[in-house]
């Protein structure tokens, strides 16, 4: 295999290859919440949001990982504020925000006249991966499977039963919020993997296909890294092969899997319940 | 020697400037299983949510086991109606129960094995310990309805609060779940179930809280069971009220 191959070999491809794993990871961990939570637009919202923060770290010469987690929360915050203090809602708010701060983020990076950045923050451009943004990326890595270890029992019952979560005293909001920074962390890492534009595919595509696999949370999360971390091999694999934008190879493996497990999945596949109706039929004739 | 186990005092709760209930005092001593009945929009399950301090209120007193809710949270167990709830989470019967262990966990500490059990012995004591490997969605309504009382149980609350139980409910798990909460009430727990309508009132609870923003009436469910009470109440929705068996 001349991939495995030119991996052995390459210095550049190994850094794309550890950085997508990781992506794959964190994005199909954090995804279940999301998806669970009924917040794959959230997803979407937050991954443009961070564009700003982005430019605007360019712009004052720091490292964009600050920058994006501040625009990210910010617009999470005020996503949450008008939606919660007026008629407007949740998904229209998401909507006015999310467009806002992506528009702003466009503005600045013209003005900093530097459009390839633009372009590569947007698709994403795995192989230029730099040593410094890999380790950003493992060390977020690090951090979000930490949190959702530790958290785990409260992420679980907030997205299961917030009211139950409240109840009994969970600051339910302030671990939203929490979950928002972490979502927004994930997102900056997957930056140069999948771009901004694709993170939301690999936030829920991963773990929407895990949900069809089991009923339990557990299982959901671990698929879904699994499968993250299968498309991300698999699309690097492509865009390397084929000279194609990783973002693009890595979402369309994704989605192949998906596609895969909506069909044939044991329990909730359509195949096999297409497969209960007939026979069902059958047996009344 | 027994506290009181939730006393109010001139409770004004609103949304917006719209008032959702005006004026309710009223204490409960432990021991009872009191419904809260009133008709739609009569702020029953605010009253509810401003007894666990899920909501601001506007001005007036609340005490839960003589304390401020703040401080006996974890003596409360909230079971909230079936159609708040996701059924098709991917959580089966055993570990929905098991959430109820959760409370008196300290941070960063899973249930082990110890937890497991008390759930699995809340889960038989609604008779619904060999579904306990499903998911939740599987279930009838009034089996699902068993397995987040058997939650509630496990959280070995002292108060317990029940949004809409018996909706949508088959009869074998009414009577299983009203047998439980009298079981707690002769513990010395006290259960509030919020409730839709007058029919067997008689059979589920022993004190009523007629709500209609106001408070209309509280006391002995025969007492409060009286035509006129229940017209203040529903007003036009007396004749309806009727059809139902009152």
């Amino acid at each position: 295999m001349a991939f495995i191959e030119a991996i052995m070999q390459y210095g550049f491809l190994q850094k794309a290859l550890l950085t997508s794993i990781m992506v794959g990871i964190i994005c199909g961990v954090i995804g279940c919440f999301i998806i669970l939570r009924g917040m794959a637009l959230m997803g979407d919202a937050i991954s443009h949001a961070v564009l700003p923060g982005v430019a605007i770290s360019y712009m004052l010469g720091i490292n964009f990982f600050f920058g994006a987690v501040f625009t990210g929360v910010v617009t999470a915050i005020a996503i949450g504020f008008v939606s919660q203090n007026s008629r407007i809602k949740h998904d229209t708010s998401i909507g006015i925000m999310f467009t806002a701060a992506f528009a702003a983020g466009i503005i600045i990076i013209t003005l900093l006249k530097s459009s390839t950045d633009l372009y590569h923050i947007l698709f994403g451009n795995v192989l230029a991966v730099r040593s410094s943004d890999m380790w950003i990326t493992l060390a977020i890595g690090v951090v979000v499977l930490a949190a959702v270890y530790l958290f785990y029992k409260e992420l679980l019952i907030t997205s299961f039963d917030e009211t139950m979560g409240a109840a009994y005293g969970l600051p339910v909001r302030l671990i939203h919020y929490f979950l928002m920074t972490l979502l927004t962390m994930v997102t900056v890492a997957s930056l140069q993997t999948v771009g901004i534009v694709l993170v939301v595919a690999m936030l829920i595509t991963p773990a929407a296909a895990a949900y069809l696999l089991t009923d339990r949370l557990w299982i959901m999360i671990f698929l879904a890294s699994a499968i993250g971390l299968i498309s991300s091999i698999v699309g690097l694999y492509f865009s390397f092969t084929y000279n194609l934008a990783s973002g693009a190879t890595i979402v369309i493996s994704a989605t192949a899997i998906f596609v895969l497990v909506f069909l044939f999945s044991p329990k909730h596949g359509l195949l096999w319940k297409m497969l209960k109706v007939k026979k069902k039929r059958a047996s009344l004739i | 020697m027994e506290k009181t186990a939730i006393s109010i005092k001139d409770l004004h709760v609103s949304y917006y400037g719209n008032e959702a209930l005006n004026g309710v005092s009223l204490s409960v001593q432990p021991g009872n299983v009191v419904g809260i009945i009133g008709p739609n929009g009569a702020g029953k399950s605010t009253l509810i949510k401003a007894l666990l301090n899920l909501i601001p209120k506007d001005k007036g007193d609340i005490k839960v086991l003589g304390k401020a809710v703040k401080e006996v949270r974890k003596k409360i167990a909230y079971v909230p109606q079936r159609n708040d709830i996701d059924w098709d989470f991917p959580i089966t019967v055993l570990d929905a129960v098991l959430l109820g262990t959760y409370p008196n966990l300290p941070i960063f500490r899973r249930p082990k094995k110890k937890e497991k059990e008390w759930a699995l012995e809340c889960l038989q004591r609604v008779g619904m310990e060999e579904f306990k490997k499903r998911q939740i969605g599987e279930l009838s309504g009034g089996q699902q309805q068993r397995v987040f009382l058997a939650r509630a149980l496990a959280q070995k609350a002292e108060l317990f609060f029940l949004d809409e139980p018996f909706v949508g409910v088959d009869v074998s798990s009414e009577e299983m779940i009203v047998k439980v909460l009298k079981d707690l009430c002769c513990q010395g727990k006290t259960v509030i179930v919020v409730h839709h309508d007058l029919s067997k009132a008689n059979d589920y609870f022993n004190q009523l809280i007629l709500l209609n923003k106001e408070l209309i009436s509280f006391g002995e469910v025969n007492e409060v069971i009286q035509s006129e009470i229940i017209e203040r109440a529903y007003k036009g929705q007396f004749a309806f009220m009727k059809e139902m068996g009152v």
